[in-house]
């Protein structure tokens, strides 16, 4: 399915109305490929129960946008109009799949939903199910290791070649993996649902690991100039936002926004003009993103982090090599205080006492 | 959607008991039950007979071949079941948790295929026809 997301734009050149017809609805579908791909695989898989065929159906449905808008013209809302030919293309799957009474049960399961998602023009007509399809991907049924990389698929739409490669397994054994997982999310109903709170811890974590697999993948790019690993990156931060929003007494998903806007901010510094990295303290500060690191200092007075102690650390490096030393002082005593590892404790109070010497008269 | 929670437990346990234990044993799997039923999500269940009563058949070449003893020799055995109605995994999952089998025991839960056992009615229609 990545091949929709890594599709280049190319607008038609020349006179040929056709031909431009044509490049702006690979264009568009392209756009929409990017923004949307993820909302609308996770509502289509919970509304079918069935990532694979969901995955089959939306592929289906792109093929018949870049079929159908040259000749008629894009849809003033193209997801909704996806969905609806997704959700066409799936019934017809469910039909030619499954017969009699199972798939009747599994067709009457996907019209209850269908209820509860109202018709508009709308484009946040249907429900964001992303952190539900997450949260199914973390399952503890689901075997430990293909959790992550079923999230990167489904939600993030990448491809199991560059999974595979990510997590040094051939793109074979990989794709059988991934189906496996599918499979018994679709045969043992696995529910699509965020689950009660007491059993967030175990499949939090996965759901994060998996969150900022996908900034790190997007962070690895060197020139900034792929589109797909910029969409990465801001589909990272999204997501631990909505994570943010959602499970708003968790101190991680906070902590990993924290960490990521962290990174972030320093993105055009990362590399100078001939595309080598820049080490952290030799970074020009111009380069950086105030906004992110405004963002960053309003999270500092959240209560929720306050046991965090990773968030403290990085916070701490920030605001020394940003000169504010009232901050920095402050983040270093909360990240030491935190510290269990003693090897790591000594290695903040040795960072605290050079932000402490390099801030003094005498320093 | 239906799931079977195949109980596994050392048979050989129960022998070792109390008869107060035994009765506290069964008065908690009767419980059990009375909770599924009264959720309406019991649709069968059963206690099996220790694995020295197991026989096994095959067939090859047209002849049946019948051998004494259970299928698999392992620590625990399959010593009951329980035929679920759950409306998904975690469902299943949590009655399975509140299964006394699953404190002493071991408790394998697997959907039912659903073209066979979609809906209660249909394996009552397929037993009888059967």
């Amino acid at each position: 399915m990545a091949y929709l997301r890594s599709d280049r734009v190319s607008i038609g050149i020349g006179g040929d109305r056709s031909v431009n017809l044509e490049a702006s609805a690979r264009a568009m579908a392209s756009v929409v490929a990017r923004r949307s791909y993820g909302k609308l695989l996770a509502y289509l898989a919970a509304d079918m129960h069935d990532v694979s065929a969901a995955e089959d159906a939306l592929a289906e449905a792109f093929a018949a946008a870049l079929a159908d808008w040259p000749a008629h013209g894009c849809p003033d809302n193209p997801e909704s109009w996806l969905m609806t030919v997704a959700r066409r293309k799936g019934i017809d799957g469910v039909r030619r799949r499954r017969s009699g009474e199972a798939a009747a049960v599994q067709l009457e399961t996907m019209a209850q939903m269908r209820a509860e998602c109202v018709e508009t023009d709308d484009a946040e007509s249907f429900p964001d199910r992303r952190l539900a399809l997450l949260f199914a991907c973390a399952h503890p049924a689901i075997e430990v290791a293909i959790r992550a990389p079923l999230m990167l698929q489904t939600v993030l739409g990448l491809d199991a070649k560059v999974i595979a490669s990510a997590f040094l397994v051939s793109p074979e054994a990989m794709c059988k993996r991934l189906g496996r997982a599918k499979q018994k999310i679709r045969e043992a109903r696995i529910p699509f649902a965020i689950p009660e709170r007491d059993a967030w811890r175990e499949r939090l974590d996965g759901v994060l690991a998996a969150v900022y697999a996908a900034y790190a993948e997007g962070w690895s790019d060197p020139d900034d100039a792929d589109l797909l690993h910029r969409d990465l990156v801001e589909e990272a931060i999204f997501l631990a936002r909505l994570l943010v929003e959602l499970l708003p007494q968790e101190p991680e998903t906070l902590g990993l926004l924290a960490g990521m806007l962290y990174a972030e901010a320093r993105r055009r510094a990362r590399r100078n003009a001939q595309g080598e990295y820049v080490p952290f303290d030799e970074q020009d500060m111009r380069l950086w993103d105030a906004h992110m690191i405004d963002v960053m200092r309003e999270l500092g007075g959240d209560k929720r982090l306050a046991d965090y102690q990773p968030y403290w650390a990085a916070r701490a490096a920030l605001f020394a090599r940003i000169g504010d030393r009232r901050e920095a002082m402050h983040a270093y005593e909360m990240a030491i205080g935190l510290a269990r590892d003693p090897a790591v404790r000594r290695f903040l109070q040795r960072r605290q006492e050079e932000v402490e010497a390099r801030s003094s008269p005498l320093g | 959607m239906q799931y079977l929670l195949m109980l596994f437990s050392d048979e050989t346990a129960w022998g070792r008991m109390s008869s107060a234990e035994q009765q506290r044993g069964v008065a908690a799997y009767q419980a059990y039950t009375e909770a599924l039923k009264e959720a309406g999500a019991w649709v069968g269940s059963n206690r099996l007979q220790n694995t020295n009563t197991a026989t096994t058949v095959r067939v090859a070449d047209g002849k049946s071949q019948v051998l004494d003893g259970p299928y698999a020799d392992s620590k625990e055995q399959l010593a009951g079941y329980y035929l679920i109605e759950a409306a998904d995994l975690d469902a299943a999952l949590a009655w399975a948790a509140r299964c006394p089998g699953a404190s002493h025991g071991t408790i394998e839960v697997r959907p039912v295929w659903p073209t066979y056992g979609a809906t209660a009615s249909a394996s009552a229609s397929a037993a009888t026809a059967a």
